[in-house]
């Protein structure tokens, strides 16, 4: 009886925090397909903000832009973050301590900071404001969280089994890639989600680094939704579609692998 | 062990020159006039007497702070149920349901934004809906209401991720221990489960508290033109008024205020679980 009134309770809490969740998303999803400007009336189906965005080469620019500075930014930040957090966790103390400070101070800074600090710093060394200076600033951003999430499972980890592996003959690589990064797997790959998520998401600092006609989603949004243009609810249902299959893809390969792995013992 | 410490050098190198000097560049800004050639630079204290004894940048200043503490205290508490009672949930879903929550946070901050402004309009659906009642119209748009509402909407995935995180890596063999021993649900919750979870708790408020303090599309967008946060001012002196000077004091005056904040929110969370983590 007891536990029934709980399961009930948790159901609703999951159920408002789905709708809480999604009905933003599904109201996007819906305007995109009106047939009319505005975004408070529904007045009919049709597709005519998709063939608008679609014949938008500045939107289309900006979705490519967003999805390669993020895999890019995913990547490297996740190996040199993931790499980072062992190095340090075997380091002394001192200088363990004076990196995770400064590591610290992207994410204790707010982002605008960070942006404003980055445009000086490339304008001081003469870089044009493009692309590069992008992804160079979505790497400065994304490897702190990595490490950030890496590092609680590095603490919880036994130093004594890196240690056996290498007593035992593994040379150091073999120790990194069998023993220590699958302990810490879920922190890796909650880091990267996190990367990608910051990256794909980023609006402040991208605002503040780019130029040269390099923009992404985030800033191509802002300046465009000064005036109502459903065609943002087009392209965010384009991306909204694009990010569905693409984590569904990463969350289903795991169950597939464990499925196997599970067979094979 | 030594053989893996050299893997952190190449990243201590890069620390240095993307997040130390672009630090010490706002503070030089800071503390200079403009105009000033390196030749002849003379430092000063001008920008920030200028910000902290104007009125109406210090009362912009409160109302950022005050916001963004409502909605980290919002965060925790709509967060934390959340993510204990996924945690609790059979495998299969619970990862139904993180992913259910990480999507959104995938889509871009400005389009969910976005979407609230047509949301919470006099005639959006909100309105649309309570008026079936016979309630309202009431005014949502361009107000605090509204502007919190869009913060938590969007920074709170961090929050439950951050604690759900905490729950799942706990040792539930301590939960049966303290069953064994005569502990009930609600004495086992808060002597292990709430204090192992409140590292996840801390760096959830890190990943809620700093973002809200310092945004600018948000106010912008559900707050109108006429709300000013922190933010849309340095975005302004650095986009619209270029005075990086006066700009850089703002944000390094915000950036220490934050820091001091943070500060104290680390240390209140080494005392309870300092012993949490005493007995792992």
């Amino acid at each position: 009886m007891k536990k029934e009134k709980k399961s009930l309770l948790s159901k609703i809490l999951l159920g408002l925090t789905a709708t809480f969740f999604y009905v933003p998303i599904l109201y996007i999803i819906l305007f995109s397909f009106n047939s009319s400007r505005s975004l408070t009336k529904f007045e009919g189906f049709s597709l005519r903000w998709y063939e608008k965005m679609f014949a938008d080469s500045t939107m289309m620019a900006a979705v490519a832009y967003t999805v390669i500075i993020a895999v890019l930014a995913t990547i490297i930040s996740t190996i040199v973050g993931t790499l980072t957090a062992i190095g340090l966790s075997k380091s002394r103390k001192l200088i363990r301590g004076m990196v995770e400070q400064v590591n610290n101070l992207p994410i204790l800074n707010p982002e605008i900071v960070t942006g404003i600090g980055l445009l000086m710093f490339f304008s001081a060394l003469g870089v044009k404001k493009g692309f590069l200076t992008l992804l160079l600033a979505h790497v400065m951003f994304c490897i702190p969280y990595v490490i950030l999430s890496v590092t609680p499972k590095l603490r919880s980890l036994d130093p004594n089994l890196a240690d056996a592996a290498l007593d035992l003959g593994a040379t150091p690589m073999q120790a990194l890639w069998k023993v220590i990064v699958p302990q810490i797997r879920p922190g890796i790959i909650s880091g990267a989600l996190i990367a990608f998520t910051m990256s794909f998401d980023d609006f402040v600092i991208s605002y503040f680094v780019t130029g040269n006609g390099v923009n992404n989603i985030s800033i191509l949004v802002y300046t465009m939704s000064k005036r109502v243009n459903p065609s943002i609810n087009a392209l965010s249902t384009l991306v909204i579609l694009l990010i569905t299959v693409a984590l569904l893809i990463v969350n289903i390969i795991p169950i597939i692998k464990e499925k196997k792995g599970r067979k094979l013992t | 062990m030594k053989q893996f410490r050299n893997m952190a050098v190449p990243y201590i190198v890069w620390m240095a020159a993307m997040i130390v000097v672009p630090m010490l560049l706002i503070i030089l800004y800071a503390f200079t006039n403009k105009g000033n050639d390196v030749a002849t630079i003379r430092f000063s204290l001008e920008n920030f007497a200028r910000f902290f004894s104007d009125t109406v940048f210090m009362s912009v200043l409160k109302r950022s702070l005050y916001i963004a503490i409502v909605t980290t205290i919002i965060c925790i508490l709509m967060g934390y149920p959340i993510a204990y009672v996924i945690a609790n949930r059979s495998e299969k879903s619970k990862i139904f349901w993180i992913l259910l929550i990480t999507l959104p946070t995938w889509i871009n901050m400005l389009v969910r934004t976005y979407a609230w402004m047509g949301i919470l309009q006099d005639e959006g659906v909100i309105n649309g809906f309570l008026g079936l009642f016979g309630i309202g119209p009431i005014t949502m748009i361009h107000t605090t209401f509204a502007v919190v509402l869009g913060m938590v909407y969007n920074f709170i995935p961090f929050m439950i991720l951050q604690i759900y995180t905490a729950l799942t890596k706990m040792d539930k063999s301590y939960l049966e221990a303290a069953s064994d021993l005569g502990a009930n649900r609600v004495q086992s919750f808060l002597r292990i489960t709430l204090p192992l979870s409140i590292p996840g708790v801390i760096s959830g408020i890190t990943l809620v508290f700093l973002p809200a303090v310092s945004s600018f599309f948000i106010p912008k967008l559900l707050g109108g033109g006429q709300y000013v946060l922190i933010g849309n001012v340095i975005e302004t002196e650095f986009l619209t008024s270029g005075d990086w000077n006066f700009g850089s004091a703002i944000s390094l005056a915000m950036a220490v205020i934050i820091m001091i904040s943070m500060y104290i929110t680390k240390k209140v969370d080494n005392d309870p679980t300092a012993k949490g983590r005493g007995s792992n």
